[in-house]
């Protein structure tokens, strides 16, 4: 293979690692808040606004539903409001954001109600506020679950930046169809999907391995 | 709690602590908790029909006391313990712990409230993430104090509990009992006044318990702590309690001093609670015999306080002349002091001339034909 090509695949996975990072960052900054707060405003818990609960809850659904592919020629108007363009790699990360944020938030609800209602309770019979029982007792004990789920996203966001060649996303993706398919050039292809092979193990074995050493709940000997 | 039957020493239960001076039962204003007619329903999933949970309930304990609830699952004793730290508000009436009404506060004012009231769990609630000293410091985090004085403070009690070198492990690390420790020196890390234990033993060993409970009867002689317990093992009111209360579908239906309410229990509740200790049953047989021979009365004689040490059957025997057999009985530390439960049978003249209830007036005793399998 050319060094030109070999070049070409560099960059292009730095396209995707930066739009994958940059979309994971967004996307837990959104997700993550309204996770906890999905799974902590229902009737009866911490938050308690049941209205705006299932509100939210239906545009999560909405956004979760609409195919990736619609969901970045869709939001074009707005991604040209953020980014200034809907145009190249840094606007791509406006639709990744925006698919990652739901499935975050759908994720960080499902860790925090796996946190035991008794340590809530515990918390309240203490005096904590209903903030400091999110920032010292339910994120901390649903960390695990956290790290397990974000690392999920990462990969489904890594296939996702495989699309965002349609608005000149780059990345590998958009490589693997530019040359691989279109120009004919089937090593291209497979090289392109050895890499997202390996990081797709390299961020999963990570995920793990991080979530591993959060997690208290096991003897560690 | 393995009880053996007659003079046996109690083995499970080392309560060789000591206990704190009676508690100031009769001074009126001086009530650490005060429930003034409190009635509390839940709305029934789906129709919102309301399902009452607490009927009318009235109580005082006394600072300094430790007073303990028992009652069936669903008798509402959980409910009730709830409503002292506010974890539930009461549908009517009123609950003051410390002369501050707290059914009646803001959130903020509960939550200021909360601290100086203590509370221990069946699932100890202990935060996984964190390590037995980190737990303990938790309550203290939550005050923002500076992190000189949640160590300081954390240690001691960790010292407390007896824990001092396990500060550091996570709770998957440790037992049962070593939880409960853990759980109980995170509710004292405010000083509070008032240590509520929602069933906090049940999900122990008998011999955890025992020593779940010294640890909390030191808690209450040492630090002077009013404690309210809830459960549903009479052994744990026999073991540490001043006072019982027994609840039957969210209503108190008797209350007392241990020592009365188990010598002289009114309902039927109670007797069986009573009754579920080891030791205070009879076997079916000899009951039987004993009643159905016209010529002896079976009876059940209580010994409370001072006459539990004293060798009264043989007194009795002597001086009143009579044979007496010994059946079976139990004798027992209750609410920190002997107490003694003695089947015998005598003559049944002795019984009918009243010649036994007259030897036994101002013995501390009294005794009770049985005419039936209680």
């Amino acid at each position: 293979m050319s060094p030109e090509l070999l070049s070409l695949i560099y960059d292009a996975t730095l396209e995707t690692l930066y739009m994958v990072a940059a979309a994971t960052l967004i996307g837990t900054a959104i997700g993550l808040p309204l996770g906890i707060f999905l799974a902590t405003s229902g009737k009866g818990e911490l938050f308690e606004a049941v209205s705006v609960n299932r509100i939210l809850g239906l545009v999560v659904n909405a956004t979760r539903s609409t195919p990736f592919i619609i969901l970045v020629v869709a939001i074009i108007p707005l991604t040209r409001l953020i980014a200034g363009t809907s145009i190249g790699t840094t606007a791509a990360i406006v639709p990744l954001s925006i698919a990652a944020a739901p499935f975050i938030a759908r994720i960080v609800e499902a860790a925090v109600r796996e946190v035991d209602q008794g340590l809530v309770e515990a918390s309240l019979a203490m005096g904590a506020t209903p903030f400091q029982i999110v920032r010292k007792v339910l994120i901390p004990e649903a960390l695990p679950g956290l790290v397990l789920g974000i690392t999920l996203a990462v990969v489904s966001l890594l296939s996702n930046s495989a699309m965002v060649g349609a608005v000149g996303g780059g990345g590998l993706g958009d490589l693997g169809i530019r040359y691989g398919y279109q120009r004919f050039m089937p090593e291209v292809m497979l090289v392109v999907v050895i890499v997202l092979i390996a990081l797709t193990q390299a961020l999963q074995s990570l995920g793990e391995s991080v979530a591993r050493r959060v997690n208290r709940r096991v003897r560690q000997h | 709690m393995p009880q053996a039957v007659a003079a046996a020493p109690s083995p499970a239960l080392p309560l060789s602590i000591a206990r704190p001076s009676e508690p100031e039962r009769e001074s009126g204003g001086d009530a650490a908790i005060v429930l003034d007619r409190v009635s509390h329903s839940f709305a029934q999933r789906g129709t919102g029909a309301a399902i009452p949970a607490l009927k009318d309930i009235n109580l005082r304990i006394a600072r300094g006391e430790i007073y303990g609830i028992i009652g069936r699952s669903g008798a509402g004793k959980s409910t009730l313990i709830r409503t002292i730290n506010g974890l539930e508000r009461p549908s009517t009436g009123d609950v003051i712990v410390g002369g501050i009404t707290i059914n009646r506060l803001n959130a903020r004012d509960l939550r200021a409230e909360r601290r100086k009231i203590g509370m221990i769990f069946q699932h100890f609630n202990l935060l996984s993430s964190r390590t037995a000293f980190d737990n303990i410091a938790l309550p203290l985090e939550l005050l923002n104090l500076p992190r000189a004085v949640i160590r300081a403070k954390a240690l001691a009690l960790l010292d407390l509990v007896g824990l001092a070198d396990k500060q550091n492990r996570y709770p998957a690390e440790l037992s049962g009992g070593q939880k409960q420790r853990v759980g109980i020196a995170r509710a004292l890390a405010t000083d509070p006044q008032v240590l509520l234990s929602d069933e906090a033993t049940s999900a122990l060993d008998p011999e955890t318990t025992a020593s779940i409970l010294a640890l909390l009867a030191r808690v209450n002689a040492e630090l002077g702590v009013t404690i309210m317990l809830i459960t549903h093992e009479m052994a744990v009111i026999k073991d540490v309690c001043h006072s019982v209360g027994v609840m039957e579908a969210g209503s108190m239906i008797e209350e007392g001093p241990v020592q009365q309410v188990f010598a002289h229990p009114r309902t039927d509740t109670a007797k069986s609670f009573i009754g579920s200790l080891p030791g205070r049953d009879l076997p079916v047989a000899v009951v039987k015999q004993a009643i159905d021979d016209p010529n002896t009365a079976l009876l059940r004689l209580t010994l409370t306080g001072e006459a539990a040490g004293q060798p009264i059957i043989t007194r009795l025997g002597r001086e009143l002349g009579i044979d007496i057999t010994l059946l079976g009985g139990q004798i027992d530390t209750i609410g920190g002091a002997p107490f003694a439960l003695l089947y015998i049978s005598i003559p049944a003249e002795a019984w009918h001339s009243g010649r036994l209830s007259h030897a036994l007036a101002g013995e501390g005793a009294t005794a009770e034909l049985i005419s039936h399998v209680s």
